[in-house]
């Protein structure tokens, strides 16, 4: 492997060269396109995201980012793996809202399978798509205050979130991690006192709702740093295939969850989708609020009328799909997640493609980053909302 | 100090004695904002605790984290501008011991006595901005002299309303010596009635706030941080800076909100003072000797005031941008401050 | 704002039937071959030469505005296997002819795009051959822009060359990466480097042998 290892200190002294020749700014000052790099250690970032961005004084004239820090081979992974396995691995696309990756996944492979998870697993599985779903925004709404510079807001979220966190813990034995859901139903049953305990906690998340709105949406500054900055008309969102709320604050009426039927609960509740006609960065963030609030009232309806029956359906010990190609994609809490699976009739899928939600809002932050001042890429990255895992896979 | 200590020590005592004292009325500030504010109130607010392995209730963790930055090993970037990237966090602590020099801690209690204290206050507090500057410059790192160049352009703006401000308080005590507008208003009187005193936060509220303000910019803090910017240029200017460099940058920041605070409790709260109708003192030099004592503590209670608003602000706020900033300073500072000091003027002659 | 606009409910699967037969009044010839599986989705398949312009007739003249993603399929059995091959014995047998999927293929390497109406809420599949010799098709940016990231993806991991694509690099892999990773020939170098090392004997759990059902192996 020498080669391999020279290689590979050619390339260090080569990327040591350029950072060392860029900093070289006591020698000539260059105030006409700087070339500023955010990342890939950045606080800002969530994860290893490099933006490279060319700047005049303040004002950025071309930014792109550059992905893959954190790219991990999925899709090739997933063509030695079993289908359970699959199921394991893909919890770690989008680890804040870790269920709502095995969803479309398994529903995929129930599609190719032609059965259905009985009415109670899949009462559950909504339920439990939606706590991801609030542990993941909730989390994108402190998150936003510390980006913009108001540090006390995160507190508030992960001593919130805690609280759904505790949840799904006790649902399905994994904070981050659940790999709870199984082809043909779920591992396990919910245990006692879940819904009493979630109901208290869904009144606790209305009231960090409250309070961040409060404490973030109505200041001021915010206002001011948010509103007009990073607008994102309706038919570049439809383009760049924007989706979850990115695509609803650019004023497109469409929700997954609404506008197909997959074997899940939300059409058996009542509830409400948000859009925004503005496509500002306030848009976007508020939206994910009021779609927090909205999940909240989702599961409390959801508990009200779980059915009973088994959590399971009848499958073989050892699971063969048969041939056959299958696409389901769910209204995950970073957008549209799918999973477009392959199979061969063998224990795992043939191939596998993640359309993950992030890769996409960020495909179009070259566009949307043009003639923006330095803290309004923070303001746009934070509006925009990606988890590294998803666009790196 | 001069009438306390003239007739007792030897010249080199009672300046060990200044140098001491100055040293303290830094420092303690410092030390004090950093653990109630920062540590503690700050966490509370945030529902954490904040730190309390070192010492009771944390009470030790300045210790601690003194010891820590101080054991950090010297880094200087190999292709940083040795000399100035080593003297920058030095010229930012001059500032602030330059500015403590003209604040009146009691009757007696003074490092010196200016005639035009608030004309030097005004001006030595830009010297800090020299110091920033400098050390966004020499930093050779592109972070760094965003941060500095944002903190040029903010600190310079948010002199002017600071400025202004200061001036209905002149007007209005007719001197510029900070020890006679703490005299003007502890001996004054409010429409006659002399029980309160005659702070000036009551007739100048405008000038205040604006103070206030012009004083968060100063200070870098949030709303105002920009050069700063935690979460986009690491920590702007002071990004290269390590170890005790770090330290002096840090103790910088919150000694100046502190002597600030004093600043502002001189000019607006009435100072080292208590309404002099309350003991029956007619000018200074009736006031008794006891309030050599108290007076600097009347002064840290109304320090910490201050420095509570002013740290409180900073949790609660997100960031202004740099544009946003600049707007706010000149478009709507700036005149309102015109405007207030036309109308001091015209009330001073009027009453 | 909210809606609460239900989806329309379309018999049979006329909808999609519907959309096989514009795209074929558009396209011609090109449309290959189609298949539409009721009330779940449908596939096309049109010839190369005409990937660009279905694009153009889909987004522009039938309403599909919304671009979901961009990738393609290879489609010869891995001769790997899993990747558990026992290295010190000689390789198994495989069985290794070509059968593509849906809307059938003639080459080893298919593209795989997929468009969504978001106003009838309904995505269609395309897929397109791609020739073994020459892998080139023609780029969609000047239809879909956002198509930018995911042909740069599918260039880094299949090798297919985008024509018209204004800066063909990598995505996720170094610029100096030799191979294309999700080619079927190109091992997983987790399980080259380090042979799998089979089923390893596990000491019986403490208080009996209860396994969990439910999972494979």
């Amino acid at each position: 492997m020498t080669s391999t290892e020279s290689l590979i200190d050619r390339r260090q002294m080569a990327y040591i060269a350029a950072q060392a020749s860029d900093a070289r700014v006591n020698v000539e000052l260059e105030t006409e396109g700087m070339t500023l790099n955010i990342g890939p250690q950045h606080p800002a970032t969530h994860g290893t995201l490099r933006i490279i961005a060319r700047l005049d004084g303040e004002q950025v004239v071309w930014a792109e980012p550059s992905c893959g820090y954190m790219h991990r081979g999925y899709e090739k992974l997933t063509e030695v793996r079993t289908y359970p396995q699959v199921t394991a691995l893909i919890n770690r696309i989008d680890w804040l809202g870790s269920f709502a990756n095995e969803v479309p996944f398994i529903l995929a492979a129930e599609k190719l399978m032609e059965i259905e998870a009985p009415p109670r697993a899949q009462h559950i599985r909504t339920i439990l798509f939606e706590l991801s779903r609030i542990a993941n925004v909730s989390l994108f709404l402190g998150d936003l205050g510390v980006q913009l510079g108001a540090v006390t807001p995160v507190f508030m979220a992960f001593r919130d979130r805690e609280y759904v966190l505790n949840l799904i813990e006790a649902a399905t034995g994994g904070r981050f991690h659940p790999n709870f859901d199984r082809i043909g139903g779920l591992k396990d049953d919910l245990p006692a006192g879940f819904v009493d305990e979630t109901r208290v906690v869904m009144k606790k998340l209305r009231n960090f709702c409250d309070e961040i709105e409060n404490l973030l949406f109505g200041n001021e500054i915010f206002q001011s740093r948010t509103r007009g900055i990073g607008v994102i008309p309706k038919d570049i969102a439809l383009q760049y295939g924007l989706s979850g709320a990115n695509l609803r604050a650019s004023g497109v009426d469409w929700d997954l969850r609404r506008d197909q039927s997959l074997p899940m609960a939300w059409n058996k509740v009542d509830w409400k989708v948000w859009t925004h006609p503005d496509g500002d960065s306030f848009a976007r963030c508020w939206i994910r609020l009021q779609e927090v609030r909205e999940s909240t009232r989702i599961v409390d309806q959801l508990l009200d009328t779980i059915p009973s029956g088994p959590v399971m359906a009848k499958v073989p010990r050892i699971i063969k799909v048969p041939e056959g190609e299958a696409w389901v994609s769910t209204e995950n809490p970073l957008g549209e997640m799918g999973y477009y699976v392959v199979s061969k009739g063998d224990l795992g899928p043939f191939r596998t493609k993640i359309r993950s939600a992030s890769f996409n809002n960020i495909s179009v932050v070259p566009w949307v980053m043009k003639g923006v001042y330095v803290p309004d890429i923070i303001t746009i990255l934070a509006s925009l909302y990606f988890i590294l895992g998803d666009i790196d896979r | 100090m001069n009438a306390l200590l003239a007739a007792d020590l030897p010249y080199w005592a009672q300046s060990l004695l200044r140098v001491l004292g100055g040293i303290v009325a830094v420092l303690l500030p410092a030390g004090t904002i950093v653990y109630v504010f920062l540590f503690k109130m700050m966490s509370f607010m945030q529902s954490r605790l904040g730190p309390m392995e070192a010492g009771p209730y944390g009470s030790l963790q300045l210790v601690a984290e003194v010891g820590k930055w101080l054991q950090k090993e010297d880094i200087t970037p190999e292709r940083a501008d040795r000399f100035i990237f080593k003297i920058a966090p030095l010229v930012v602590l001059a500032s602030t011991f330059l500015l403590v020099a003209v604040v009146p801690f009691g009757p007696d209690a003074w490092f010196t006595n200016f005639e035009a204290g608030v004309f030097y206050m005004l001006a030595v507090s830009s010297v800090s901005v020299l110091g920033i500057l400098i050390a966004g410059w020499a930093s050779a790192n592109k972070y760094s002299l965003l941060g500095g160049l944002r903190a040029a352009g903010q600190l310079i703006a948010y002199e002017l309303p600071m400025v202004l401000a200061v001036i209905g308080v002149i007007i209005q005590a007719g001197t510029m010596n900070l020890q006679q507008i703490v005299v003007a208003q502890n001996a004054g009187s409010i429409f006659g009635w002399d029980g309160l005193g005659n702070p000036y936060i009551l007739t100048q509220f405008v000038g205040f706030i604006i103070f206030m303000i012009a004083v968060q910019a100063e200070l870098t803090q949030t709303p105002f941080d920009m050069p700063i910017a935690e979460s986009e240029l690491v920590s702007g200017y002071m990004t290269e800076y390590s170890g005790f460099r770090f330290l002096t940058f840090f103790i910088a920041e919150f000694a100046t909100a502190g002597v600030f605070a004093l600043i502002a409790s001189v000019l607006f709260l009435g100072g080292w003072g208590i309404p002099f109708a309350w003991f029956d003192w007619s000018t200074i030099d009736s006031v008794d000797d006891w309030m050599n004592v108290v007076g600097p503590l009347i002064m840290v209670t109304k320090m910490m005031l201050l420095a509570f608003i002013i740290m409180w602000v900073r949790f609660s706020y997100p960031r202004f941008r740099e544009d946003q900033l600049q707007r706010f300073a000149w478009k709507a500072l700036v005149p309102i401050s015109l405007v207030n000091i036309m109308v001091t003027a015209i009330l001073k002659v009027a009453f | 704002m909210s809606s609460d606009a239900p989806v329309a409910e379309i018999p049979g699967d006329t909808l999609r039937q519907r959309i096989v037969d514009d795209l074929r009044s558009h396209l011609g010839a090109d449309l290959i071959d189609s298949v539409v599986k009721p009330g779940d989705d449908v596939w096309v398949r049109v010839s190369a030469s005409a990937w660009r312009e279905t694009a153009r007739v889909l987004r522009h003249e039938m309403g599909f505005d919304y671009f979901c993603f961009l990738s393609a399929i290879d489609w010869m059995p891995s001769p790997f296997g899993k990747g558990e091959d026992d290295p010190t014995a000689p390789p198994p047998e495989r069985d290794d002819t070509i059968r593509q999927g849906y809307a059938g293929g003639d080459t080893r390497l298919q593209m795989l795009a997929r468009v969504t109406s978001s106003v009838l809420h309904v995505g269609l599949n395309i897929k397109c051959d791609v020739a073994d010799a020459d892998a080139t098709v023609d780029s969609w940016i000047p239809v879909y822009a956002g198509a930018n990231w995911h042909e740069r993806e599918t260039h880094e991991m299949f090798g297919i060359v985008f024509a018209g694509h204004p800066d063909l690099r990598n995505m996720y892999l170094p610029t100096d990466f030799e191979g294309h990773p999700l080619r079927k020939d190109f091992p997983l170098l987790a399980r080259m480097v380090k042979p799998w090392p089979g089923i390893v004997d596990v000491e019986p759990l403490p208080g009996g042998d209860n396994d969990e059902e439910g999972d494979a192996e």
